[in-house]
């Protein structure tokens, strides 16, 4: 008899992301970690505009739908509400990093006691593959079809650098693109979502993601792409600890 | 108890706390500020929540978080910042949560004025943000009606899930009056459709029903169309033998009252509709009036007119309608009295 690999209880059937996208990894790591710490009872995510609402149809905890970039500003709604229970948002990099710019840096300088789960595949996914404030220098994309110019649109926003200068709890940069780098993700989540366990304020999860269908390139090549071109400008890590953690 | 004497701003402010209200999310505005002011102070003794927010479009999605979680929560703000707040109004509306949001009207678009105004009808009536809904608006004209309706506000919240909108005015906020407020109200988020995590029942997931289908539509055409038929509320004063009716809300009306004497004691018949529900427009209160009143004057605090589209509607063309666009300074009854007789007289052309 071989092993049985049995995924969370709580996400059901198939997530409907295009192939090789990173949420559907992102997605299970959240679900495993809170079965994992006995919190999925007691959650509530407050979700983003973008391809992260697809999360809305098969993991089953409780959510709510915020307005594109406002999700932090709903979970702290739900979080001054409702402290005892554990409450995260769950946002793409236009999201967060772009018209939501202004609501993730002041529930992160409030030190709110939410967990942001931010995906950061550097492009506007749902709307068919735009610039986004993290896309790369010289990066082709729809609204970039000779390359991002950062003499006219600046560099790439680094939303974890900025956050981490706030008094929050924890703050850390994972990515998906292989099975060392997800399991390291995965113990990031585990560390984030304990902060907020332990009342000790805002924690932040940045997740390097692969968009194929965006990047126009095969499964495979994007997360080559991510070792490659991404993380040598979004430099994994821990950016905020306590202490001896 | 007794009456005390409050500002505008505050007197509603406790009034919702003593609703049950737990929690503001709020930004600075004039002339809105000391309803923030107090409840900055007060909320946390009755063990609730105060949260300044970076912008108003912040505030409003705190406060869509805030009332899915079953708590009666309330946000306020004036002019510039109403505008702010209608996307995550439209947003509380599509997922049929409760709220009262306050907006302390000021005069003019853009930046305006801090004075007193009536132009925000239109956005609070026909409404405001994205999409196909309407918000329950209440519109007082005495304190004593400010803490009343912040107080119904709630409640009709939670009877139609839907965000109410309270519209009051500079001058409604600022002045002081003798106000007797209610008993405190005991708080219950243990509402059936809250999120509090799904616990050992099903999860809830709270986005719009229109990912459901054309059954959507049809639930809101039965919501509202309820709301109308049921939540009609107005005051006639001396209608039912008027030559002219003047039609008036919030501080619009406390001048028009005055008219409504000052001219019977002239010998002008006037008559006073004074809606308390901007929507639903009261509708029902020109009914038995439309055929023997000679003529109808909406008297605003805006300068093009706003609520004399909705007097003309109900009016039916069944007598000419009037417009007093009294504009930034607030209406005169001496001017209204002018009007009328120049009305009577067939010397003022009609709007509608």
């Amino acid at each position: 008899m071989g092993k049985e690999y049995k995924g969370p209880d709580c996400i059901k059937g198939t997530s409907g992301y295009c192939a090789g996208c990173g949420h559907g990894i992102i997605n299970r790591l959240i679900a495993e970690v809170l079965e994992e710490m006995g919190l999925e009872k007691k959650t509530i995510i407050s979700l983003a505009v973008g391809c992260s609402c697809i999360m809305g149809d098969y993991v089953e905890v409780d959510k709510i739908q915020a307005p594109h970039g406002r999700a932090p500003a709903t979970a702290t709604g739900i979080k001054r509400m409702r402290p005892d229970n554990l409450v995260l948002t769950y946002q793409g990099d236009g999201d967060i990093a772009s018209i939501g710019c202004a609501e993730i840096i002041h529930a992160a300088a409030r030190n709110e006691k939410i967990t942001t789960i931010f995906v950061n595949n550097g492009v506007y996914g749902m709307t068919g593959g735009q610039m986004a404030p993290t896309t790369l220098p010289h990066q082709v994309t729809a609204t970039s079809p000779r390359g991002r110019d950062t003499s006219l649109t600046g560099m790439p926003v680094k939303l974890s650098e900025m956050i981490a200068v706030l008094p929050v709890a924890y703050v850390a940069r994972g990515s998906v693109h292989n099975p060392a780098s997800i399991k390291k993700t995965k113990s990031y989540i585990k560390k984030a979502i304990q902060a907020q366990v332990d009342k000790e304020g805002f924690s932040m999860v940045e997740v390097l993601a692969p968009c194929p269908t965006n990047w126009h390139l095969s499964p495979l090549a994007s997360m080559e792409r991510i070792e490659q071109e991404v993380i040598p400008y979004y430099t994994p890590g821990e950016l905020v600890k306590k202490e001896g953690v | 108890m007794g009456k005390v004497l409050m500002k505008g701003n505050e007197a509603l402010a406790e009034a919702a706390v003593r609703a049950g209200c737990r929690l503001y999310c709020g930004y600075p505005i004039t002339p809105q500020t000391e309803l923030m002011e107090y409840l900055s102070g007060r909320l946390p003794e009755v063990g609730g929540q105060f949260v300044q927010a970076e912008s108003e479009v912040s505030a409003i999605s705190m406060l869509y978080g805030a009332a899915s979680t079953g708590y009666r929560v309330i946000t306020a703000s004036s002019g510039p910042g109403f505008s702010l707040k209608q996307e995550g109004i439209s947003y509380m509306a599509s997922q049929n949560l409760p709220g009262v949001i306050v907006d302390v009207c000021r005069y003019g678009s853009g930046l305006g004025l801090i004075c007193p105004g009536q132009g925000d009808y239109f956005q609070a009536t026909k409404g405001g943000g994205h999409g196909d809904y309407r918000l329950p608006v209440y519109a007082p004209h005495t304190l004593q009606e400010c803490v009343d309706l912040v107080t119904l506000a709630f409640e009709k919240a939670e009877e139609y899930l839907t965000p109410v909108i309270l519209l009051t005015d500079g001058a409604l906020g600022q002045m002081m009056e003798g106000v007797e407020l209610p008993e405190m109200q005991p708080v219950d988020p243990d509402k059936p459709w809250a999120l509090k995590g799904k616990g050992e029942g099903e999860y809830r997931f709270l986005i719009t029903d229109a990912y459901g289908g054309p059954a959507y539509d049809e639930g809101l055409r039965k919501k509202y169309k309820q709301i109308e038929d049921r939540e009609q509320r107005w005051e006639s004063i001396e209608t039912e033998d008027a030559d002219i009716i003047l039609v008036a809300y919030g501080t619009s009306a406390r001048i028009c009252k005055r008219a409504v004497k000052m001219g019977r004691a002239q010998g002008i018949r006037l008559g006073l509709i004074r809606p308390v529900t901007l929507w639903p427009f009261p509708f029902q209160a020109f009914r038995p009036v439309r055929d023997t009143a000679q003529a109808f004057l909406s008297v605003e605090m805006s300068a093009i007119g706003q609520m004399v589209e909705d007097v003309a509607l109900a009016v039916k063309g069944k007598a000419p309608v009037h417009v007093y666009t009294a504009g930034m300074v607030p209406p005169k009854e001496q001017r209204i009295l002018t009007m009328a007789r120049e009305i009577l007289d067939g010397k003022l052309e009609e709007v509608f």
